[in-house]
C-alpha cells in the first residue's frame, strides 16, 4: 500500500470523527479542552466560528458528530458534545467585543435573501464584515425561521435564539418583516447583485384518509407550533393523537400536554428501530408519560356532526418486501378515541412563489436544482441553501450551507468562478512539554456519560416556556469533558527515525499499531496486530519504508484512545503527538483567518486561541 | 510528570484463550525501563507465549536477580509467583522454588551481568543440575543500571557509548551451556517476535533446563555505531539459522514441514519443535555439530540465532532432569502435610539409628 500523505488535511480530519461528521466541521476536541480549562468564552467563540449559534445548537442540534464519536464504539456512550456546548454557552461572558467590525463604508454590492432562517442569517453573518449590504425578506412576524416557530420554548429559550440572532441583525442586516415574497420574478428585477433562497421546508404533509376535511380539530404539527408560539393557539382538547414520530411529533405531543391534554398519544406506524426521532427526544417525551404506540397505520378520522370522535387505525406487521422495503400486512382495526389529531409525518419545500419559466429548473420532484458544490441554481446569481435545497435537514446543515452559499456569493460578485473553493488548510502542532508531559489531559477515563438533569416533572408543566433541561453544573462538565478522547491530537510518525524496537506496539492498549512487510491491501489488512472492524470507514495510516528492515508501520486509526503512549515510549521520537488543527476558509478568509474585532484592533492584531484566529 | 498507566480499555475483538483469559490478563504493572528497551519487547514475548499456551498465571513462579533484567518479571503475569532475589543468585532461588513445588512452571529472568559476571557460578550449576526452567538471559552487553559500562557479553572491538574499546574476551552463554550439557538452547533477538515466541513457548514445554539468550538492545547506553548489540547492528548481521515452529500435541504438523526440508523433535508432553529452512548440513539435536557451526559462523561476523540446540525427550523413566536425577516423589513436596513432611524428633531418631 502507498505511504499516507498526512500532510493533506482529510488524513486527520477523517479521524476526528466528530468534527467529519459535523457539516460545519466544528473543532469539538478543542473547544471541549477550553471548557474543561473554564475557557468558556473562547469555547463559544471557536463554536460560533463554524455554527454560528452555539447556544441554540446547544440544545437543539440533531448531533451528527455524536453517533460517530470514537467513544461509542468504546464504551457504548458518546461524549456528550452538544450539552457541553451548551455549557459554553450558557457560561461565557459577553462576547461582543469579539464579534466582527463591519465596515462603515460598503463595497457596493447588495445580497436579497428570502427567508430569515438560519441559512439566511448565516449568509447575512459571513457576508456583512466583508461590506456586503444584506436585506432579508421574511414572511413572519419574527425572524429566525424554524427555529423560532417549530422549536418550543421548553426546548430552547426565547432569550437565548434572540440573542444569537441579534448578534447577526446588529451587523446591520436590513430585515423585512411580514414581508412575504410572492413572486421571485418580480424580486429579481430589483437592484440586487445576488439572491440567496433560504425559505426552508415551510409546508407540512397531509394524510388524506377520509374524515380529514371533516373536523377542525385536524392540524398539521409545524402549523400548529408556530401558532402556539405566537400565542393563537393555547390550549387543546383533553386527549390529544400525534400521528408521525419524528422530531416535530416530539415537539407537538409535549406542547399539547403543557397546553391542558392529559392523554396524548403518538402514533407510529412501524416499530422503534424505524422511529425518526432522536433517541434523547424520545426519551424525553417518554418521561413525560407520552404513551407511543407501535404499528398503527391511520385509516379514517371519525367524526360525528362535525366533531371529533376519534380515529380508526389498522393494526400492522412488517415484513420484508421485494424491493427491500418493508410491506405492511394488516391484522385487524381498532379505534382510538380522541378530541384533537396533530399531523406530524414530515414536511416538504414549496415553491408556489418561483415562476417556472424564469429559468430555474426544476427536478421530477417538483425541487429546485441546486449545484451542491456552488449552491447557485440553473439562473446564475441565484443560490439556494437550507432545507429550500434539498428538503428538511437540521439547523447544522442550513448553517453550513450558508457557509458555502456565502463563498460563492462573494466570488459571483468579485467575478470569479464558483467551483474554485478556497481549500482547507491543517496545522500540526507538537503536543509535547516534557519526557512524559502533553499539553492535554491523556489518561483514559473510564467514567460513563453523564445524565442530563431535568426539571421536576410536576414543574415543568406549569408553563410553555420553563426550559426542561437544566444543563449540566460544574461538576458534571468535568466528568464529561474527561470522557473526550481528544481525537485532534494525531500520532503523527516519522519512519526515518524509528528503530523498530516494537516499544509502540507493545505498549499500544488498543493494539492499533503493527510493524509489518508492506503488501496489497487485501492481504495486508488481513495480517495486523487486530482485526480491521471498521475499515474503510476509519483509515489506516501507512508509513513509508522504515530504515533497518525496509518494512512498514501501519496504525488503525480506529480505536485509538489518543493517549500518546505510544510516543511516551518511543525512544527516537519517531512517534509525536500533534494537534491537528483544521482551518477552513470562510466568505472573504483564507483558511484560519478572522476578520478584525473591536478587541482584534484594540489588542493591534488577531485574538488566536489554538493556532486559530477567534476574533 | 503525567506518565500515565496502560489503560485497562481494550480492543473489543482482543481474543481469548481457553482460560477465558486475553493477553492482556497476562500483563503486569507498567514498565519503567528507558523507553524502547529490548526488554519490554521480551516481557510483550513472553506474554504472548503464556497467553497461547493457555498456561494459569498462579501456576507460575517467575524469578530474577538485579540489574534491569531483574526489573522485568515484574512487567508480566502480575498473577503469578514471584521472587526477585540477589544478584545473580535467581538460579538458587529458581532451584528452591521448583525442589519443593516440582509443578510451578518455572521462568527465570536474568541478564548478560546478572548470570555471566557475579552469577556465573551459580548459571553454571543450574544447568549442570539440570532444573525444569526457562532461563532467559537478557542479553545486552553493558551494565545498564550503573549507566553503560562493558558486560562480559561484550565483544572484542566493541565501543562503549563515549568511545572506549572493549579488550577482554566475551563470555558466549550459548557456547557456555552447550559445553555444560543444557539440553535446549537457543538465542534470539528482542526485535523479532515471531522467531522468539514459538522458542519461548517450546522452551517454556521443555522438560529439564532450557535457555534462550536473547540480544536486548539497551537503548541507553549500547545502541549507537561500534556497539555490536544495537538494533542496527544485530539487524545487519542477523543470521537466522534455524526456524522453529512449536507445534502443541493435538495439533498436526503441517504439509509444508514434510517436504524433507523440515525435521521435527517430539518433546516429552507429545508436543514438537519444527524445523524448517534448517541448512542441509545442519543437525539441531547434534552438540558438538551445534558448537562448531555457531563457531563458525561467528568468525564470519554473523549473530547465529534461533532454537540452536535441543535434545530429543528421554524414554519414559530416563528422565535426566533435576527430580530425575533426585529421583524425588512424583507429588511435588509442597502439597505434603506438615506431619509426613516432617515427621518429628522420634521419626529422626529412629532413622538415624538405622545408620548406627
Amino acid at each position: 500500500m502507498k505511504p499516507t500523505d498526512t500532510r493533506n488535511p482529510d488524513h486527520y480530519h477523517r479521524v476526528v470523527d466528530c468534527q467529519w461528521g459535523c457539516p460545519a466541521h466544528t473543532n469539538v476536541p478543542e473547544y471541549i479542552r477550553l471548557i474543561a480549562n473554564g475557557q468558556y468564552t473562547e469555547s463559544y467563540l471557536l463554536n460560533r466560528k463554524s455554527n454560528i449559534f452555539p447556544g441554540i445548537l446547544g440544545r437543539t442540534c440533531d448531533r451528527p458528530c455524536e453517533p460517530v464519536c470514537r467513544r461509542v464504539r468504546l464504551d457504548g456512550e458518546p461524549v456528550a458534545i452538544c450539552r457541553l456546548k451548551r455549557v459554553a454557552s450558557d457560561l461565557r461572558d459577553d462576547i461582543t467585543g469579539y464579534l466582527p467590525t463591519i465596515p462603515e463604508k460598503k463595497n457596493g454590492k447588495r445580497i436579497a435573501c428570502i427567508g430569515a432562517g438560519c441559512a439566511s442569517l448565516t449568509v447575512a453573518n459571513d457576508l456583512l464584515p466583508l461590506g456586503y449590504e444584506v436585506t432579508i425578506f421574511e414572511k413572519l412576524a419574527k425572524p429566525g425561521g424554524l427555529m423560532w416557530t417549530n422549536i418550543p420554548e421548553f426546548r430552547l429559550p426565547a432569550e437565548v435564539l434572540w440573542e444569537e440572532i441579534d448578534y447577526i441583525l446588529d451587523m446591520g442586516v436590513d430585515l423585512r418583516l411580514n414581508h412575504p415574497i410572492d413572486s421571485l420574478a418580480a424580486l429579481l428585477e430589483e437592484d440586487y447583485d445576488a439572491f440567496f433562497i433560504g425559505s426552508g421546508a415551510p409546508k407540512g404533509k397531509e394524510l388524506n384518509i377520509p374524515g380529514r376535511w371533516d373536523a377542525d380539530r385536524i392540524h398539521i404539527g409545524i402549523e400548529w407550533l408556530e401558532s402556539v408560539r405566537f400565542g393563537h393557539i393555547d390550549s387543546c382538547g383533553d386527549r390529544v393523537l400525534v400521528i408521525g414520530v419524528g422530531n416535530t411529533a416530539m415537539d407537538c405531543c409535549r406542547t399539547a400536554q403543557r397546553l391542558g391534554a392529559s392523554d396524548v398519544k403518538v402514533m407510529a406506524r412501524k416499530t422503534k428501530p424505524h422511529f425518526k426521532a432522536s433517541p434523547w427526544e424520545l426519551e424525553d417525551a417518554i418521561e413525560e408519560q407520552v404513551e407511543i404506540l407501535e404499528n398503527h397505520s391511520p385509516s379514517r378520522f371519525i367524526v360525528e356532526d362535525g366533531k371529533m370522535k376519534g380515529m380508526e387505525f389498522d393494526l400492522v406487521t412488517w415484513h420484508p418486501g421485494e424491493n427491500g422495503r418493508l410491506k405492511a400486512e394488516v391484522h385487524g382495526s381498532k379505534v382510538i378515541e380522541c378530541d384533537e389529531v396533530i399531523l406530524a409525518i414530515g414536511q416538504d419545500t414549496a415553491f408556489p412563489w418561483i415562476e417556472r419559466d424564469i429559468g430555474i429548473d426544476f427536478n421530477d420532484w417538483d425541487m429546485p436544482i441546486v449545484d451542491k458544490t456552488t449552491f447557485m441554481t440553473s439562473v446564475p446569481g441565484v443560490f439556494m441553501g437550507g432545507d429550500a435545497a434539498w428538503g428538511p435537514e437540521n439547523i447544522i446543515w442550513g448553517v453550513e450551507h450558508g457557509h458555502q452559499a456565502a463563498i460563492s456569493i462573494h466570488a459571483w460578485c468579485e467575478g470569479r468562478p464558483l467551483t474554485d473553493r478556497p481549500p482547507q488548510e491543517m496545522n500540526l502542532i507538537s503536543q509535547k512539554m516534557g519526557l512524559h508531559e502533553w499539553s492535554y489531559s491523556n489518561d483514559y477515563d473510564e467514567a460513563q456519560r453523564v445524565k442530563m438533569r431535568h426539571v421536576d416533572l410536576q414543574e415543568r408543566f406549569k408553563r410553555l416556556d420553563i426550559e426542561v433541561e437544566e444543563g449540566f453544573d460544574i461538576e458534571q462538565t468535568l466528568t464529561e469533558v474527561e470522557r473526550c478522547l481528544n481525537c485532534d491530537i494525531q500520532t503523527e510518525f516519522e519512519a526515518h527515525l524509528c528503530i523498530e524496537c516494537d516499544a509502540c506496539i507493545d505498549i499500544c492498549p488498543l493494539d492499533c499499531l503493527t510493524i509489518t512487510h508492506n503488501g496489497p491491501e487485501e492481504e495486508l489488512t488481513q495480517r495486523l496486530t487486530a482485526p480491521l472492524l471498521n475499515y474503510p470507514d476509519e483509515p489506516l495510516f501507512i508509513s513509508e519504508d522504515l530504515p533497518q528492515t525496509g518494512r512498514i508501520m501501519v496504525k488503525d486509526e480506529d480505536l485509538c484512545i489518543h493517549c500518546g503512549l505510544c510516543a511516551e515510549r518511543c525512544p527516537t521520537a519517531a512517534w509525536d503527538m500533534r494537534q491537528s488543527d483544521l482551518l477552513v476558509p470562510y466568505a472573504g478568509l483564507k483558511a484560519g483567518d478572522s476578520h478584525p474585532s473591536p478587541l482584534s484592533v484594540a489588542l493591534g492584531g488577531p485574538v488566536v486561541l489554538a493556532g486559530a484566529e477567534i476574533g | 510528570m503525567t506518565y500515565i498507566k496502560k489503560p485497562r480499555i481494550h480492543h473489543p475483538a482482543l481474543a481469548k484463550n481457553r482460560l477465558g483469559l486475553t493477553r492482556r490478563d497476562y500483563e503486569g504493572t507498567m514498565s519503567t525501563l528507558c523507553a524502547g528497551c529490548g526488554h519490554d519487547s521480551i516481557t510483550a514475548a513472553i506474554i504472548e507465549a503464556f497467553w497461547e499456551l493457555e498456561i494459569a498465571p498462579h501456576e507460575v513462579a517467575k524469578t530474577s536477580g538485579i540489574g534491569c533484567s531483574g526489573k522485568t518479571p515484574t512487567y508480566f503475569l502480575k498473577e503469578a509467583h514471584g521472587f526477585n532475589g540477589v544478584h545473580g543468585r535467581m538460579p538458587s532461588i529458581t532451584t528452591g522454588a521448583h525442589a519443593a513445588n516440582r509443578d510451578l512452571i518455572c521462568i527465570g529472568v536474568s541478564g548478560d551481568g546478572d548470570s555471566l559476571s557475579i552469577g556465573m557460578g551459580q548459571f553454571a550449576h543450574v544447568v549442570r543440575r539440570n532444573v525444569d526452567m526457562l532461563y532467559i538471559i537478557e542479553n545486552n552487553g553493558v551494565y545498564g543500571l550503573t549507566k553503560g559500562q562493558f558486560s562480559a557479553s561484550a565483544d572484542v572491538g566493541s565501543t562503549a557509548k563515549r568511545g572506549q574499546i572493549n579488550r577482554e574476551h566475551p563470555i558466549d552463554s550459548v557456547l557456555l551451556a552447550l559445553n555444560l550439557g543444557a539440553g535446549f538452547v537457543a538465542r534470539s533477538f528482542s526485535g523479532d517476535k515471531e522467531q522468539l515466541v514459538p522458542i519461548l513457548k517450546a522452551g517454556l514445554r521443555h522438560r529439564g533446563f532450557a535457555l534462550i539468550d536473547i540480544i536486548s538492545p539497551c537503548v541507553t547506553f549500547n545502541d549507537h555505531r561500534g556497539s555490536t548489540k544495537s538494533y542496527q547492528y544485530t539487524r545487519d548481521n542477523y543470521n537466522q539459522l534455524v526456524y522453529a515452529d512449536f507445534v502443541p500435541p493435538a495439533e498436526e504438523i503441517a504439509a509444508s514441514y514434510e517436504s524433507g526440508d523440515a525435521r521435527s523433535v517430539e518433546m516429552h508432553d507429545g508436543s514438537r519443535i519444527a524445523f524448517r529452512k534448517v541448512p542441509e548440513d545442519y543437525d539441531p539435536t547434534d552438540r558438538d555439530a551445534v558448537y562448531g557451526y555457531i563457531r563458525e559462523r561467528q568468525r564470519a561476523g554473523e549473530v547465529a540465532t534461533g532454537l540452536l540446540y535441543v535434545e530429543p525427550a528421554p524414554e519414559a523413566g530416563e528422565e535426566a532432569d533435576f527430580h530425575g536425577i533426585q529421583g524425588t516423589v512424583a507429588e511435588p513436596l509442597a502439597d505434603y502435610p506438615f506431619e509426613e513432611l516432617c515427621p518429628g524428633a522420634e521419626k529422626l531418631e529412629e532413622l538415624q539409628g538405622r545408620f548406627r
